[in-house]
């Protein structure tokens, strides 16, 4: 969040609302949630780390925000730096394989049953999150990210699949000796 | 209307094909009712089952043992001209292989069935008109099928199965043939059906495809081995995106 706050004022200095509103035409349905407050925090933070500088202008006397933010030169190098990272999320699959291999060691419970609960509750969010999709014009960029959304939650539906293929037979083997 | 009031309802339903070492139980022992207006998905590996099922509740093939109602009336003790009947007029069938007639134009694949049904010429064109239209094909009424995209022939295809207005619209892996973008399409003609209160039975490998249903049923080996709602949670997308600090 805070370096896609600093790189949305690397196009111009601009007011808190500004960006919030930017921020959210850019989500789309799932900025929604936002809510006014966690922009204002972030840049609080930002302006202490030095990455960006808040002047207070003359504004309308119907807008009590009155502060214009501005990228410092190190908030300018750092969003250069942002830009050419290729982190990327790491797939958090481990802690549920995990639960998966315990509960059958431990006979906690039936590895199956929990794949299909799970599967269940993904179904789910692919539900929602396919649905509003479906609401979007084509070609917006909203779209694209609940289109990234649903598409890893297809991947990990399908990752499921073979968690309970695999765990169905195993219970099937040790029931046969 | 049955005093159950879904629109396809069946009752220890079973399909065999096949017989001694080659009996094959496709369907068995199902029991089902989908409200009306509701559109159901069913999932599950190949051979489970579901096409067979989808079969069943349309009337082109014939249970081993069980029940099946449309709407109230059971169909698979009727003979097999009203069963012919009944497939014309109550039921709409689509397809992963379209399945259209290759020397028609789109409009008059889409007419075809409201000809069959014994309805004016007129009627026909006024129908096929409407929902080609309403699927975003205006522009391509008058085009065979082999010169529309997969996507295109898709929505026409939808457009036939739902030339006369049928009580259940039963869609066959209708996105199996088809990219991303013709699958969304497809999916806004069903959310589009579905608000007009159509009743849909979706079979379907696609998981994206099946979450947007109602409900999701999962077969193997014959048998439902589970049973979803998923409509009813809605609007908290929040949990789909992790934005921190």
């Amino acid at each position: 969040m805070q370096d896609a706050v600093l790189a949305m004022l690397a196009k111009e200095p601009s007011h808190g609302y500004q960006l919030r509103a930017r921020l959210r035409r850019v989500l789309g349905p799932l900025g929604e949630s936002m809510n006014a407050g966690q922009v204002y925090v972030t840049l609080a933070r930002l302006e202490r780390a030095g990455l960006v500088v808040c002047e207070r202008v003359d504004g309308l006397p119907d807008r009590p925000d009155r502060k214009v933010y501005a990228l410092t030169s190190a908030g300018q190098q750092r969003v250069a730096a942002w830009l050419t990272e290729v982190g990327w999320p790491k797939p958090d699959l481990a802690e549920f394989h995990l639960k998966l291999a315990a509960a059958a060691a431990a006979r906690l419970a039936d590895p199956v049953e929990l794949v299909d609960a799970q599967r269940r509750e993904l179904l789910r969010r692919l539900g929602e999150a396919q649905r509003a999709l479906l609401a979007e014009p084509d070609g917006s960029t909203a779209g694209l990210l609940l289109e990234g959304v649903a598409l890893r939650l297809q991947a990990d539906l399908r990752w499921l699949e073979a968690c309970e293929r695999v765990w169905s037979r195993a219970g099937y083997e040790s029931e046969g000796g | 209307m049955n005093e159950f009031g879904g629109v396809v309802r069946v009752r220890g339903l079973f399909k065999e094909h096949g017989q001694g070492q080659g009996l094959v139980r496709a369907v068995d022992g199902v029991d089902l009712e989908v409200p009306a207006g509701q559109m159901l998905a069913v999932m599950g590996p190949s051979g489970c089952g579901k096409s067979t099922l989808l079969h069943l509740l349309g009337g082109l093939e014939r249970p081993s043992d069980g029940q099946v109602w449309l709407a109230g009336q059971r169909i698979d003790t009727v003979n097999e001209r009203g069963l012919a009947r009944l497939r014309r007029r109550s039921v709409g069938f689509v397809f992963q292989a379209f399945h259209l007639i290759e020397e028609l134009s789109a409009a008059e694949n889409v007419e075809l069935p409201v000809l069959l049904a014994g309805r004016s010429a007129r009627a026909a064109r006024r129908r096929a008109a409407f929902l080609l239209e309403r699927f975003g094909l205006a522009d391509r009424t008058r085009h065979l099928p082999w010169q529309l995209s997969g996507g295109q022939r898709q929505r026409v295809a939808i457009a036939r199965a739902m030339a006369n207005e049928p009580l259940v619209l039963l869609a066959d892996e209708p996105t199996g043939n088809l990219d991303t973008a013709a699958t969304l399409d497809v999916l806004r003609i069903f959310a589009d059906l579905r608000a007009a209160g159509q009743t849909l039975v979706v079979v379907t490998h696609d998981e994206r495809v099946a979450a947007t249903a109602d409900r999701l049923v999962t077969m193997r080996d014959g048998m439902f081995v589970d049973d979803t709602q998923l409509a009813g949670r809605t609007g908290r997308l929040d949990g789909l995106i992790g934005l921190e600090d």
